[in-house]
């Protein structure tokens, strides 16, 4: 934990070096994630409420699964970078030093400012709260968190397979931001909103609807307390991820750079 | 001229050699563009009477921004262009007798085309499948077409002209990121990547109209939905043209100022 | 000490032609060639032994060395370095050995160097106290002291290489893998690289394997040399032998030259 904060503190100072370019990215990331909400307040200023859900409701969705893949990114989005790590052979470097892989790659990358992102949706999580759409429990506030918390490891679990299959081929592959960024776009309403086979393949192909949607029913009085239990579930999901990276390491060991 | 377009040439076909990613970027792409109607289908169902342009013409919309996606995108920077500004490499290619400029943007060009090449026909086939509403739908009126066209390159070269001045800009400031990440930011809201422009409240819709970003994807989309009349068609693409002469201005000023500065300063 | 016995290694490489119509034609269909780049390599390399590995472009030295760092799987053959298997105790065998890899550097580019070393000791997790002495012995003997406050983007090849080497002995190992240590640099650091690598396996034990196309560094510092070729271990023996095996009042480079040709390589 020690060397993570180091690694952190570096990075940091490295970043802080360019003040204004500094600020003003950090601006332009608040409104990168704004931008996304901005299209809920438009549209809901158009046409009022959209499947039963006022605005504050969406915010509450939409900010839940902001703070988990926010808290995700802070330690996640140094994947991203991951096929440039293999392409410069970095990762050779990486391999020659006495640490966990992945630990160490995400160490590579540590972009401070998407710590903002996790600090956006925690504020719009505050808000969306305090606006009274939801009678809180102390169950209800421990399955906000739950969601939070496992769609944070889920959320990782989709950035490690994103790293894992840059070590099959080497070009910048797309498909699994459908999954991360995606996910984050279109969480700004219950997924489903977008239909019921949208909703199934989130809910068990990958599980982003086991820490959106169906809690979030409970949480409004639509659904059975069970289902604010549903988060724990989408835990296995790591599994696969994990075994991914293994194979993927395996590989690159077999084939060289 | 020769130079750049067999410079052009170069780069288009080492852009189509990405397929594992144009085939990821295919898949992306539809699934966002699904998304997107999906989730317009059920305002739609709900509230048809609020809506400001047809599910038709929306549809439409949405299918060809996400055809042409790369072609417009602000997020695909250039690194290593911007990495060698900043070491100062860049000054090498003063040793080559060419425009800096030119081939800088004869570069982008060809990134964005040869990325679009390879993405462009499936979705559109894809989408023409798609039963109606939802799909994409011919285009109605004989004029549309060319003019969709026309408005599409002039859109193409907004937009490399506006990242050729954000590199040339690189030149003058210590780093870039920030205004980069700005530009990305801005460029979504008011180009019309968020919500389509119709869709803003009244003060946006103003702003997006002013900036450059207004004259990005928003226009050739809209012609070929019908979202904008033929008649209103030339003035909106005069508005494009005068984006890229300043846009192209103020790049070429700043490159060759920047350039100077990095020779004078040795790089 | 380090042994290997039977190592192979082949790569499976894409194909890729120039010409649009290729390019097309890649987009639906696939061509692999087999690049065989180790057969049966086989040598034993006792502790505190300088040894030079040399050979032509492509001989399979980089293979070799990646091998024996861990980070690639060979296809046949056993490999032990002080008796664990690289490739499949990796956090053990890799705290015990140091890396240069000449071209790249494993410095962080912004921040001085001293920055980075303490960045090292966190991740090896040398004790406190250990550290700061393999520190002092390190700044004395390769004269760093100017260079630990300068970010290493601002140091000259020579002192760069000179921090690399210190880089990669912080934790003490007991293996160094040199990877074209001396590539680049001005006749002084050179002379001053050798000399410390001389010192350090003398007084340390550390075994030492320089990959290197300078013969000079050969002359210096091996008592000992295997010659590769096309994936081959072609000679095992000493620079005297080679001098010997090329003809008389040759150099050593000029002897090394007349190895390759007489080899093919």
């Amino acid at each position: 934990m020690r060397l993570y904060l180091h690694f952190l503190s570096i990075h940091l100072r490295s970043a802080m070096t360019y003040r204004a370019s500094f600020f003003l990215s950090c601006l332009g990331h608040l409104l990168t994630t704004m931008n996304v909400f901005f299209g809920v307040v438009f549209l809901l200023d158009r046409f009022q409420s959209i499947g039963g859900y006022t605005l504050p409701q969406l915010a509450l969705c939409f900010s839940a699964v902001l703070s988990a893949s926010g808290l995700a990114e802070c330690f996640g989005r140094a994947f991203d970078v991951f096929h440039q790590l293999l392409s410069d052979a970095r990762f050779d470097r990486i391999m020659v030093r006495p640490r966990s892989l992945v630990f160490q790659a995400l160490c590579q990358e540590i972009k401070p400012t998407m710590f903002f992102r996790f600090l956006n949706g925690v504020i719009l999580l505050v808000w969306a709260v305090r606006s009274g759409a939801v009678a809180w429990t102390p169950w209800k506030c421990a399955v906000l968190t739950l969601m939070v918390l496992c769609g944070a490891l889920v959320f990782f679990g989709l950035y490690l397979v994103n790293a894992a299959v840059c070590f099959f081929t080497l070009e910048h592959v797309e498909v699994l931001n459908i999954f991360t960024d995606g996910a984050r776009e279109y969480s700004k309403y219950p997924f489903g909103v977008y239909g019921r086979s949208v909703l199934y393949i989130l809910t068990f192909l990958v599980p982003l609807a086991l820490v959106q949607h169906w809690p979030l029913q409970y949480l409004l009085d639509r659904g059975p307390a069970w289902y604010g239990a549903l988060p724990l579930a989408a835990l296995a999901f790591l599994l696969p991820c994990a075994l991914l990276w293994r194979l993927g390491v395996r590989h690159y060991c077999s084939t060289g750079s | 001229m020769r130079k750049y377009i067999s410079f052009f040439r170069m780069r288009l076909m080492a852009g189509l050699q990405y397929r594992a990613a144009a085939l990821a970027g295919l898949s992306t792409q539809l699934v966002w563009g699904a998304m997107e109607v999906l989730l317009y289908r059920a305002f739609w169902l709900e509230h048809p009477e609020r809506f400001p342009m047809g599910m038709e013409a929306l549809a439409a919309y949405i299918w060809l921004q996400q055809a042409f996606l790369t072609l417009f995108s602000m997020w695909s920077w250039e690194r290593d262009l911007i990495s060698s500004v900043r070491t100062g490499a860049v000054a090498y290619e003063l040793a080559r007798p060419v425009d800096l400029y030119g081939m800088w943007m004869a570069r982008s060009l060809a990134l964005r085309l040869s990325r679009a090449l390879l993405r462009m026909f499936p979705v559109i086939l894809i989408a023409l499948l798609i039963p109606a509403p939802y799909g994409l739908r011919l285009w109605t009126g004989g004029a549309v077409l060319p003019l969709f066209l026309l408005s599409t390159v002039l859109m193409l070269l907004v937009v490399c002209a506006y990242t050729l001045l954000i590199y040339a800009l690189t030149f003058h400031l210590t780093d870039p990121n920030g205004i980069m990440v700005l530009s990305v930011a801005a460029a979504d809201l008011l180009g019309g990547a968020i919500v389509p422009l119709p869709f803003l409240p009244e003060k946006l819709r103003l702003l997006a109209a002013l900036s450059p970003f207004g004259s990005m994807q928003n226009v050739p989309l809209r012609i070929y939905s019908g979202d904008i009349p033929l008649t209103d068609a030339p003035a909106v693409m005069g508005l494009q043209v005068f984006w890229i002469l300043t846009l192209v201005l103020a790049g070429c000023l700043l490159t060759r100022s920047g350039l100077r500065r990095s020779v004078i300063a040795g790089g | 000490m380090i042994e290997m016995k039977g190592i192979s290694k082949t790569y499976r490489v894409r194909r890729r032609e120039a010409g649009l119509t290729n390019a097309l034609r890649s987009l639906f269909s696939r061509g692999y060639t087999q690049i065989p780049a180790l057969r049966d390599m086989t040598f034993t390399i006792p502790d505190g032994q300088i040894v030079g590995y040399i050979g032509p472009n492509g001989a399979g030295k980089s293979t070799t060395i990646k091998i024996l760092c861990g980070i690639l799987r060979p296809d046949s053959g056993t490999c032990t370095v002080d008796g664990l298997v690289p490739w499949a105790s990796r956090k053990q065998h890799v705290s015990r050995i140091g890396v240069v890899f000449g071209q790249r550097s494993q410095l962080w580019w912004d921040v001085p160097v001293k920055e980075s070393f303490l960045l090292l000791r966190d991740i090896y997790r040398i004790p406190e106290s250990v550290f700061a002495s393999t520190l002092d012995r390190l700044t004395d003997l390769l004269d760093l002291a100017d260079l630990l406050r300068t970010p290493a983007r601002m140091l000259s090849l020579g002192q760069r290489m000179r921090c690399e080497i210190a880089a990669a002995l912080l934790h003490s190992p007991q293996v160094l893998f040199l990877d074209e240590p001396t590539i680049g640099l001005d006749a002084v650091s050179k002379l001053k690289v050798r000399e410390f690598i001389r010192e350090q396996s003398r007084l340390c034990g550390t075994t030492v394997i320089l990959t290197t196309h300078d013969m000079q560094d050969i002359d210096a510092l091996c008592s000992r040399v295997l010659l590769v070729g096309k994936g081959q271990l072609l000679l095992d023996g000493n620079p005297a032998q080679i001098r010997a095996m090329a003809g008389e009042n040759l150099s050593t480079e000029e002897s090394v030259a007349d190895l390759y040709r007489r080899f093919g390589i």
